[in-house]
């Protein structure tokens, strides 16, 4: 004998653990970057290649993840947020992934050097923007008690102090990105224009993951507004 | 009247079996509704959610039954029409407690859920309607029962809200979460025990020979309600931090603490599904023992015989303990996403409605008025994700659980009409 009562019937799986992972995930694809620019910067292009490979399959399981959450969300369910909120979070989550996996291919595709007067100047640059990824999935693992407490006014405002944390390491890594280009400025002449070109790109493309992980604190202070 | 004196001890005996066999199936299906909330939050195990369910199935079974019993046994039928053909109400009762076992094994057997008690009263309405004649059924009871099916969930809901709301304003939302839950939690605990008793004493005792007073029952209420508080400061006073949990999740300790205001509102649950599912199987087991022990005549008020009561208990609990904790076991495991904090609210607010139901002699659905009370800890944001399909699921029932129990009950009339003549 089998029997569905409608309490079984009744709950629809949470999307706070999964939303959790998802992030967690993404940022894990951005912790790789560091491992993958120290074997890039040393020209060491089959150890880059390697970590690129793990960037790759960490980035299909945050996107397996995505599909996952997004098939357990059905119109039909009655949440304490709003059904887009939720989904548009998730996708501005997902871009940090995709930003980290775009970066890592442009520099394996181009075997791209760094040239050492600034390759100091990228690694710090390039942790501040992790750090803005880093501080986007503080912000969410605050989730599971979000919901605890119903949104409690109390809780949003400590969530809300984690999103202006969240908003400062962005103008940080603002700040770095300006210094890094001012850098590249000063011996631009010195190395071949084309790979110079692809450099402004590369620094653009990790201010964009600092971007998009600001953005994500964006949403969440909307998902959280009500 | 000549079938009775011939065959009164027969139909006695069939009557008492059906009865069981149905007072069996609620315990081997519903209670796992009601106790279902408790062992999927982990607020108990299996073996505790049975446990409790024995005793407070039947102490509120026996302590709070009698009026809803009433109810069925004799509420939905004009007594009057059947003064002259009592052996009809005999075959009616007899019917209805087939058709509704039946339906409930069958639904049982291929997942679909059921209502023990729409099942019963469809039955009865059936058989009285067609197999008697339509003046034969109190359709002023009749409406008031379907109106209760429908407002018990609305209420329950209501309840929750509230519940749940003045738990996030006085515990989850506050700067020590932990502090706050130690202090309020005993008394929502005093309210869980003065509410049961109160509504035990107002108007589930009069079968046992006690009649007291209003204010009689508030002061015993009272002191009902202290010395269950009593006992859970003193299960709270072992409840320690744990840090490392709450490293994890800050809430962790304190949804230990409303786990054990959860052991509380699992014991009312069980309590009052007790008092008002019982009913389903010995109403109409009261009703055939009532018309053949008094000889034929259908008295207007006749006392409910203790031993009904305990049959129908004892059923329950027997059903419980041979199928029915794999029920529970099974809907526990899918019930996770309510946690204590919210598990107990929406008991609490089910467990007060039913049994202010029950008190009033309206027979209604736990496991609706369960859905309802969930629905509204939801609206008060308290749950992540809640399918609003199964309210159509519930309706669906509603429509193919009437029918289906009264044509059952309208076959088997004629049959035994056939039979006994």
């Amino acid at each position: 004998m089998s029997t569905s009562s409608p309490l079984t019937l009744l709950f629809g799986r949470s999307p706070v653990k999964p939303m959790q992972e998802h992030i967690n995930k993404a940022h894990a694809c951005t912790k790789a970057l560091v491992p993958f620019f120290e074997a890039a910067m040393t020209g060491n292009y089959k150890e880059a290649e390697k970590v690129r490979a793990t960037i790759i399959t960490l980035e299909s399981e945050a996107d397996a993840l995505k599909k996952d959450i997004r098939a357990h969300l059905p119109n039909s369910l009655f949440m304490p947020v709003p059904r887009s909120d939720l989904l548009e979070l998730l996708s501005m989550q997902d871009r940090i992934a995709n930003r980290a996996k775009d970066i890592s291919g442009i520099m394996l595709g181009r075997e791209m050097g760094i040239p050492k007067p600034i390759r100091p100047l990228m690694m710090r640059y390039l942790k501040a923007a992790i750090n803005t990824s880093k501080r986007a999935k503080e912000a969410l693992a605050e989730l599971d008690e979000l919901y605890e407490t119903g949104f409690g006014s109390k809780e949003v405002d400590f969530v809300g102090s984690l999103l202006n944390r969240l908003d400062d390491q962005e103008h940080k890594t603002d700040e770095f990105e300006i210094k890094m280009r001012r850098a590249l400025r000063d011996i631009e002449q010195d190395f071949p224009p084309i790979d110079m070109m692809f450099l402004y790109k590369i620094i653009e493309q990790i201010g964009d993951l600092a971007d998009v992980s600001q953005r994500v604190g964006s949403r969440l202070q909307i998902l959280i507004a009500r | 009247m000549l079938v009775i004196s011939e065959y009164g001890q027969l139909l006695i005996v069939l009557a008492c079996i059906f009865g069981f066999l149905m007072a069996w199936g609620v315990g081997a299906n519903d209670v796992a509704n009601a106790m279902g909330t408790s062992v999927g939050s982990k607020a108990l195990t299996i073996k505790q959610a049975i446990f409790i369910a024995m005793i407070f199935e039947f102490a509120g079974a026996y302590l709070a039954g009698g009026a809803v019993t009433g109810t069925i046994r004799k509420g939905i039928i004009d007594p009057a029409l059947l003064a002259d053909s009592p052996e009809l109400l005999v075959y009616g009762m007899l019917s209805s407690l087939l058709a509704a076992g039946i339906w409930l094994a069958v639904a049982s057997w291929r997942g679909w859920p059921v209502s023990t008690t729409h099942s019963i009263v469809g039955a009865i309405v059936g058989f009285a309607a067609v197999g008697i004649g339509v003046d034969a059924v109190q359709w002023g009871k009749v409406l008031s029962i379907v109106s209760s099916w429908v407002v018990s969930p609305l209420i329950s809901g209501i309840f929750a809200y509230l519940i749940f709301k003045s738990v996030s304003r006085l515990i989850l939302n506050t700067d020590d979460p932990f502090a706050n839950a130690k202090r309020y939690v005993p008394i929502y605990m005093f309210f869980v025990g003065f509410m049961i008793a109160m509504v035990t004493l107002l108007k589930g005792l009069s079968h046992v020979g006690l009649s007291i007073t209003f204010l009689q029952s508030v002061g015993l209420a009272t002191v009902a309600g202290l010395l269950v508080m009593g006992l859970g400061a003193i299960l709270l006073s072992r409840v320690k931090v744990d840090a490392a949990a709450d490293k994890q999740f800050r809430f962790a300790s304190v949804e230990k603490v409303f786990a054990v205001l959860m052991i509380f509102t699992a014991c009312a649950m069980a309590f009052a599904h007790g008092s008002n599912d019982v009913a389903n199987a010995i109403g109409p087991l009261a009703a055939v023992v009532s018309v053949i022990a008094n000889n034929g005549e259908i008295l207007a008020k006749s006392a409910l015989p203790g031993w009904i009561l305990v049959l129908g208990g004892a059923g329950i609990v027997i059903g419980l303990a041979t199928y029915g904790y794999k029920v529970m076991g099974t809907i526990g495991k899918k019930i996770t996403e309510l946690t204590p904090s919210r598990g107990f609210a929406a008991e609490m607010a089910a467990a007060t409605t039913v049994v202010i139901a029950s008190g009033t002699g309206l027979p209604v659905s736990t496991t609706h008025t369960l859905v309802g009370a969930v629905l509204g800890v939801g609206l008060a944001r308290g749950i992540s994700a809640l399918n609003l399909r199964v309210i159509g699921h519930i309706v669906t029932s509603w429509v193919i659980t009437l029918p289906a129990g009264a044509s059952l009950s309208i076959l088997f009339f004629f049959i035994f009409k056939g039979i006994f003549g």
